[in-house]
Formats: structure tokens, sequence, C-alpha cells
């Protein structure tokens, strides 16, 4: 049950907790009982919403940044990354397999800002060789949501046997 | 001006339209109606699958397939029936591919009637079992499921219905429109019955993948009824694939040639385009059919509560995606009941006397909606039912 409430909050962070009890076919103090305890245990981290901001008229660029590292003899790559996160610009933060061993996600509201952090926050950590900056040109699909959807459901008949 | 009248076959000229045929044309002429009478999942077919369809055409895949259906396909799904219900059959001669399992309940019942023989029908039961046994001039015998006893088929009911001209029984579990299913114990009841008067069991499991919280149970999964059984199935409600019309028939050799004979004549091949996304759902889609399962069984956990709360008393069903509760403490007919709540809320649901006279005092809820839109539905039909 415990994965089946978290798909639910994962699609719908705003799905009420009466309607996860039914939906579970259990009561609300045993949702909100887990909740409590997702958030505790840090396996619910947080809870955001998809803003499609060229809908919303504001500008805000985005970076896909591929940064190369050389892990440190104690901490491996745990501590670079620990530097890199704690940047409130940067959105996400991954260790991955390839020619580089960081990929991270960051917002900015102009070109220049990202390009800053990029050679005035980044560059310089020690142990980072590297980094390649890809601005993302176009969004088309966020966390599941695909945007700017041009066609509606394609519909149903009203009624069927 | 020709008499058309006296041109028509008279069994054709006698048949009743489908009862739901009423209320869809009333509902979709009214604006803002919300309907729960959908007998279709609302998922889109999940993309790996339609991809598969349009590789096909793009490729020129357009021809005809053999009668029986790409080979590739029956042997995918035997496989997946062999994988899911553990039941054997053979891809070669013992698997044939219909136009949806609606084609398949007519080839099979025609295959299989002469004049006068009697097929023993479960009631509440799917609308398209009576005409198409009438069409092929067989009789039918309604059994009555009771609300009681789960909509189960029971023994007693079964061995009051078989008379020497009993040919067939045309069962389907998970039912639409009840919801109720058949477990291993019973239909180990059935067994001496079935076997000592000859029967033939056609078993319409298309809602298979949907029993909730238990394995799916054909009854050709008890070893001596497997030879007595005729299995019809199809893609449409496992992996949401109904505008495909892709269903099959598993069954013994000699009888699926049978029914391929009347297939080559009318059908010849199912659509090919079709058959090659229904290789890619039977190969690669246990994960949709996990993923649509567990939103199907959460709505039925969320509607069963709303209907109780508002004063509708609806068991828990185990499968299909139907609630089928009992409006008799209304006083209404079902009819009354479904055409007030059309005209007052503009809430369209199915009466349940379009599944035989057993299904009046019930209505047919479908829960493939969203849940705002089941949310609506219940809101309208609260207030309906505190007006009354």
């Amino acid at each position: 049950m415990l994965k089946e409430m978290l798909s639910l909050l994962e699609k719908n962070a705003r799905i009420e907790v009466t309607d996860l009890a039914a939906l579970l076919n259990t009561d609300e103090k045993t949702i909100n009982d887990q909740i409590k305890e997702c958030e505790e245990k840090n396996v619910i981290a947080g809870y955001h919403t998809i803003i499609n901001w060229d809908n919303a008229n504001t500008e805000i660029v985005k970076a896909m940044i591929a940064v190369s590292a050389t892990p440190e003899r104690d901490t491996g790559y745990d501590h670079i990354a620990e530097i890199i996160a704690s940047y409130p610009e940067v959105d996400s933060l991954y260790l991955v397999s390839g020619k580089t061993e960081f990929i991270l996600i960051i917002n900015g509201s102009t070109m220049r800002e990202i390009a800053d952090f990029v050679a005035h926050r980044l560059a310089p950590i020690e142990g980072v060789n590297n980094t390649e900056t890809m601005f993302i040109l176009k969004e088309y699909k966020i966390m599941g949501a695909i945007l700017n959807k041009e066609n509606g459901r394609p519909e149903r008949l009203l009624m069927t046997l | 001006m020709m008499i058309f009248d006296e041109l028509i076959n008279k069994q054709v000229k006698a048949m009743a339209p489908s009862g739901i045929r009423k209320f869809f044309d009333i509902a979709s002429s009214k604006e803002g109606v919300i309907s729960l009478g959908v007998g279709e999942p609302d998922f889109i077919t999940p993309y790996h699958i339609r991809e598969a369809a349009m590789h096909a055409i793009k490729n020129g895949k357009t021809f005809y397939t053999a009668n029986l259906g790409l080979l590739e396909l029956r042997q995918e799904i035997c496989n997946y029936y062999l994988r899911r219900f553990d039941l054997n059959y053979s891809p070669t001669d013992e698997c044939m591919v219909t136009v949806g399992g609606s084609e398949a309940i007519d080839i099979v019942l025609r295959a299989l009637l002469n004049e006068g023989d009697e097929v023993i029908l479960p009631t509440p039961s799917y609308v398209a079992y009576a005409p198409i046994v009438e069409m092929a001039k067989g009789k039918v015998i309604e059994l009555t499921m009771k609300e009681e006893s789960g909509f189960k088929l029971k023994r007693e009911e079964l061995q009051k219905a078989i008379t020497d001209k009993t040919k067939a029984i045309v069962i389907n579990f998970p039912s639409n429109p009840t919801g109720g299913i058949m477990e291993y114990d019973d239909y180990l009841e059935l067994v001496d019955l079935i076997k000592e008067n000859n029967i033939l069991v056609i078993s319409d499991e298309i809602y298979a993948e949907l029993t909730y919280d238990k394995k799916h149970v054909s009854i050709a999964n008890i070893p001596e009824l497997k030879e007595n059984t005729i299995i019809i199935n199809g893609f449409s409600k496992a992996y949401s694939m109904t505008g495909y019309r892709i269903g099959y028939i598993l069954a013994e050799k000699q009888l699926i040639r049978m029914f391929n004979k009347i297939h080559q004549y009318t059908i010849m091949c199912a659509c090919t385009s079709s058959q090659f996304a229904a290789i890619a759902a039977a190969k690669n889609g246990d994960k949709d059919i996990e993923e649509m399962y567990t939103s199907f069984k959460q709505r039925r956990n969320y509607i069963v509560k709303e209907l109780n709360r508002i004063g509708l008393k609806t068991h828990l069903p185990e499968g299909a995606f139907y609630v089928f509760p009992s409006i008799k403490s209304t006083n209404m007919t079902s009819n009354e009941f479904c055409e007030a709540l059309l005209d007052k809320e503009n809430l369209a649901l199915v009466p349940g006397s379009a599944f035989g006279k057993d299904g009046e005092g019930y209505v047919r809820i479908s829960y493939a909606y969203s849940l705002d839109e089941i949310k609506q539905a219940i809101e309208r039909l609260e207030r309906f039912l505190k007006s009354l």
C-alpha cells in the first residue's frame, strides 16, 4: 500500500487525504501517519509543482551542465557533490555513468547569470576538471507532464456495452 | 417505392434494440451530461503498442494475414495464457485471432448450434449473448445469478436449467455488468454436471486481468473441463485496445477448425496492423496491465466507499470495472431511475434491465473514469437520491 500511496502522491502532490484513504481502502489516520513517517524518513523529500513558465509569461533560463571531476581519496565524489548541491541555483544533481561524472540542472533568470555561475562557482571547485553547458531551448516534458498539449483527450462514446 | 419490411429477416425484425440505445440518444442530445455508462477503459493505448501498429503500416505490412491470424501473434497469445493463467494451448491449431471478442462470440455460437439447441445463459449478463444465440437459431435458457451469492453461478441453478437439449453454457467472469467472479472451488462444484451432460462451456474472459486481489481462474483450469471449454478473450480490456478490435479463441483443435470455416468466409482475417499492435501488447505489455489494474482497483475502492456513503448499498465487486448496486429501495424500475437521473441531474448510468430481466432493480456504474469525473457524478447522484 505504501508504494501505491507514494505513486499517487508522485502523480498529484495535491491529492486530498480523504481521497487517498478511499482509493487505498483505508482510513485517513493511517494515511496521515504514513505521510508523516515518510516525510520524517525523507522518503517524501518535498512537494513540487510543475510549472510551464513559458505559459506564465516569465522568462527563465535553464541549462544542463555536464561536469567531469576527479574523486577524492576518502569521500569519492560525495564531497564535490555536496558542494555543488549546496548552491540554490542547482535544481537537480546526478552522478552518472559515461563520459562525465555529474549532470546538473540549473535555473537562472538570464544566460549571463548561468555563465557567471559556471565561471565563478562551479569551475573553481577543487576536483572539477571540465564543464559543458547545454542551454535548454524548449521543454517538452517535465516529471511525466507533457507541456503544451495541443489536443485534448480523445473522446469515448457516452455509453457503450 | 420498395416495401423493405417484407424483405427483412423475421428474426432480425423481432430483435429488440439494445437497452441502452434510448439512453444513448437522449444523453447525446443534451449538454453537460456526465456519463458513467462506458464499457471501455479510459487509458489511451500504451505508446509502444500504438507504435507497433504505426510501424506495421509504415512498412507496408498491410496485406491479409493467415485466417487464424499471424502465427507470431498466436504464439504470443499462447505464451501469455500459459504465463498468466497456467493454461497450455497450441498456437498452430488451438488458437485463432478474431475481430474482438464480439466476432468470437458470434462464430462460436453459429458453429455449434442447431435449431432448437438450448444455451444456458446466467444473467444478468453482457447484452450480446442472447441475440446472437437466437440469430443462430438456438434457444436461450436464462439462469439467475443472485446478488446474495455474489452473482456467482451456483450448482443448484445450473442443475435446474439443464435439459437433454442443452448444448452449451455461456459464462463471463469477471462479469459485465456485475463485477462478480468465480473461483476454483466455485467451478469445482459444476464439474460432474458439465461432464455428465456433455456441455460445452463458452467462457468469455475478456475482464480476466481485472480480478482484484486474486488470480483469475478460468474454468479450463480444471483439468477435466479443459476439453469442454472454449475460451474467448481479447486485447480490449487488458491493454485498453478497444478500437483495435482484436480478440481470440482458445479451444480444442476440432472446434477451432470449424470456427475458422465461418471466419474465413465472413472475415478473412482480423485487421493486420492491429494484429501487429497486439503482438507488442502480449510480448511487452505485462507492465501496462499492472498499472491499469492498480488504477482500476483504487477507483473501485473509491466509488464503493462513496456509493455506500450516499446511501446506495454496494458490495465491493471482485472484478471488471463496474459496480452493480441495487436501487430497489427507491421503488423505481431501473429504467425509471436512469431516465429520471438523466433528466434531473444530467448523469447517465445504464439500467440493469439492459442485461436481462434479472438485472431489473439494479444499475450498472462504470468506474473507468477519472477521479474528478467520478466525484462529480457522485455529487449528482447524491443530490438525486436526496430529492426522491
